[in-house]
């Protein structure tokens, strides 16, 4: 089966900038991505996600900073030379080129024998699932399936960096999450280092070892899925993954995330409540219901509890208590 | 009834009489010259059996397939690089590109023909120029033969050539290019392999409507070629206009207006080949 070269595929971003002009699109960026990592950039648009991945893929020049991949400086060596692959939005097939052209291109420009490439490429249809479409084009397929003749084409010549950009955007909900699941067992088979561009930040969180999170151009945290979740850095990483209210306290901001706090009718709960106050209103989200609830000291929270556990229902109007575990609220820095 | 109607939009009784009066108006003349082609000494096909009789006919054809031909590739290689420079280089150079194009689109036939007499003729400036210089000892023949005729014409056509190959460059997607040299192809592979079949379509569309319009060059033949170089427009009109031989100018016609029908079928069959390329990236 496909092997990757497992000795290579570290990558180190040094202090890399990038201006248009005077304009800032990437500010300082440092960041050390482990050989086999899945590792997402995750912000908001205009956040520099695709500049940065346009760096390290060779098509943008870094204006101040280095890019080193296993130790070595790349930042003179051109797009083509770099061996990176690479997985465009909108995939950017070759439409006039058949499935199986489109995947052996890379090896094909290399000047492989031809059975090398036709092997190769057979694998590759066989590891995305497309062994029936080898003789189409790229336009007789469906949106998923060009998604993977682009992941297929990108893989074919074993790079040991994958870099794709938004590879999910053009697909709806439902295609997305099975292309998730198929992606991310890919990564696992092939053991290559993918640095993966999104702002869906479910996709972040299901699918990556770690999440960078971006904004205008400089980061903001770096950590598993888990770390930023449960302790994020300050209110835009909070904010950005997953939904907060932010408690101001005489010591600093505290985060709390809306599913941890715990609601009961005023009086009914057991202990001490956290917080007492009104109920504004109740929106019900199937699984989930959302409550907006303004404390008696005039902040406003939102809290969610799942459906069935709102047995009794509470009402909007109704005053109620908030409670929640020690160490739920997360104190943020600065 | 009511289904018919509801399949022609009501503006076409608004447009409807003066659709009619251009059929007419274009219909009936060429209708005319078919008639006048089998009609014209005497009744039959007589005039069309000159085309394999007459020496002097068929030369004048294949000079003018050969120029058209040459016109075409010519003009069509040089605007396929005029076309690639403008849609890669910088905005502002590009409408500087733009502009000068369109000016020359502008200038009429007449000064632009007229103007390569006095640049390229045989006391034009280049010639003066290099001949008081000491470069050479007589006037390079320029002008007044078939080189002049395919100056004239390229320098005419270029134009033309550049704006269905600008329209064509400009939809593609540079990300293609991009996966290109991703995937570690130089930049003369990525020409080969990906740019230029992409854009095939542009080619192929602009020949066509350059090697069409050629065929009925009249002026600058005429000027450049100085009497020496016949090309079939010119000799229309000489049997029009000076043998009066109206029926073997109106089989010329008409040959000439089933060969330009045929070749827009072509052209029309690749244009929706265009779209095929270009919307399924
Ligand atoms: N060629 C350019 N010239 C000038 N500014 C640019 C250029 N490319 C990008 N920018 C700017 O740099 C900033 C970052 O752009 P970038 O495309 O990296 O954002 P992004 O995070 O990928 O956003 P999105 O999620 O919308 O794709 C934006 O403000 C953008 O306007
Ligand atoms: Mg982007």
């Amino acid at each position: 089966m496909f092997e990757a070269n497992s000795d290579k595929g570290s990558l180190q971003v040094r202090d890399v900038s990038k201006f248009f002009g005077t304009f800032c699109a990437v500010n300082g960026v440092d960041l050390e991505i482990q050989r086999g990592e899945f590792l997402t950039l995750l912000g908001p648009s205009g956040s520099g996600k695709t500049t940065l991945l346009m760096m390290i893929a060779g098509f943008l020049d870094i204006t101040s900073g280095d890019i080193a991949l296993d130790g070595t400086s790349i930042s003179g060596v051109p797009a083509e030379k770099r061996n990176f692959g690479m997985v465009f939005q909108g995939y950017a097939l070759f439409p006039h080129m058949t499935v199986r052209d489109n995947i052996g291109y890379a090896l094909s420009v290399r000047k492989r024998p031809e059975a090398e490439i036709r092997e190769k490429v057979d694998e590759m249809l066989d590891l995305v699932q497309l062994v029936d479409f080898a003789d189409r084009k790229p336009g007789q397929l469906s949106g998923g399936q060009q998604q993977r003749v682009a992941l297929a084409r990108a893989l074919c010549f074993e790079p040991p960096v994958l870099l794709l950009d938004e590879p999910l955007g053009a697909l709806d909900k439902k295609l997305r999450v099975e292309v998730q699941d198929q992606l991310k067992d890919i990564h696992k088979r092939v053991g290559t280092t993918f640095i993966y561009v999104t702002h869906d930040q479910e996709e972040a969180l299901s699918m990556s070892d770690r999440i960078v999170i971006m904004r205008d151009g400089a980061i903001e945290q770096v950590g598993t899925p888990y770390e930023l979740y449960e302790k994020p850095a300050n209110e835009f990483a909070a904010g950005f993954l997953g939904k907060s209210n932010f408690l101001q306290r005489a010591d600093g901001v505290y985060a709390l995330r809306p599913e941890k706090i715990d609601i009961r009718a005023s009086g009914t709960g057991e202990g001490e409540p956290r917080l007492s106050g009104t109920i504004q209103s109740i929106t019900y989200f199937g699984s989930m219901q959302r409550i907006m609830f303004l404390t008696n000291g005039g902040e406003e929270l939102e809290v969610d509890i799942d459906s069935w556990r709102n047995r009794d229902p509470l009402e909007e109007g109704q005053s109620a208590d908030l409670y929640w575990d020690k160490g739920a609220a997360v104190k943020l820095e600065g | 009834m009511s289904a018919l109607r509801r399949h022609i939009h009501p503006g076409w009784a608004l447009v409807a009489p003066f659709l009619l009066l251009v059929a007419a108006l274009y219909l009936g003349p060429i209708l005319n010259i078919l008639w006048l082609s089998v009609t014209d000494p005497e009744p039959g096909l007589g005039n069309y059996q000159k085309l394999f009789e007459s020496d002097s006919l068929l030369r004048i054809f294949w000079t003018t397939i050969r120029i058209c031909l040459i016109t075409t590739v010519g003009s069509v290689f040089l605007g396929y690089s005029i076309a690639y420079a403008m849609v890669h280089c910088h905005e502002k150079q590009k409408s500087y590109m733009l502009t000068l194009l369109l000016v020359s689109f502008w200038i009429s036939i007449l000064v632009r023909t007229f103007s390569w007499l006095m640049l390229l003729g045989h006391r034009g400036l280049v010639n003066n120029a290099l001949e008081g210089m000491g470069v050479i000892a007589e006037p390079i023949a320029f002008m007044r033969n078939e080189l002049g005729v395919l100056i004239g014409m390229i320098h005419y056509m270029i134009p033309y050539a550049v704006l269905p190959l600008l329209v064509n460059m400009q939809s593609l997607d540079m990300r293609v290019m991009n996966a290109s040299r991703n995937l570690g192809a130089t930049g003369s592979q990525t020409f080969w392999r990906i740019y230029l079949p992409l854009t095939t379509p542009g080619i192929v569309a602009s020949s066509l409507l350059i090697f069409i319009l050629s065929l009925g060059f009249y002026v600058t033949p005429a000027v450049l070629g100085g009497g020496k170089v016949l090309m079939i427009a010119e000799y229309i009109s000489v049997q029009l206009l000076v043998t009066l031989k109206w029926g073997t100018a109106a089989m010329l016609a008409g040959l000439m207006l089933f060969g330009v029908l045929a070749m827009l079928y072509i052209m029309s069959r690749f244009m929706k080949l265009s779209t095929v390329f270009g919307g399924s990236s």
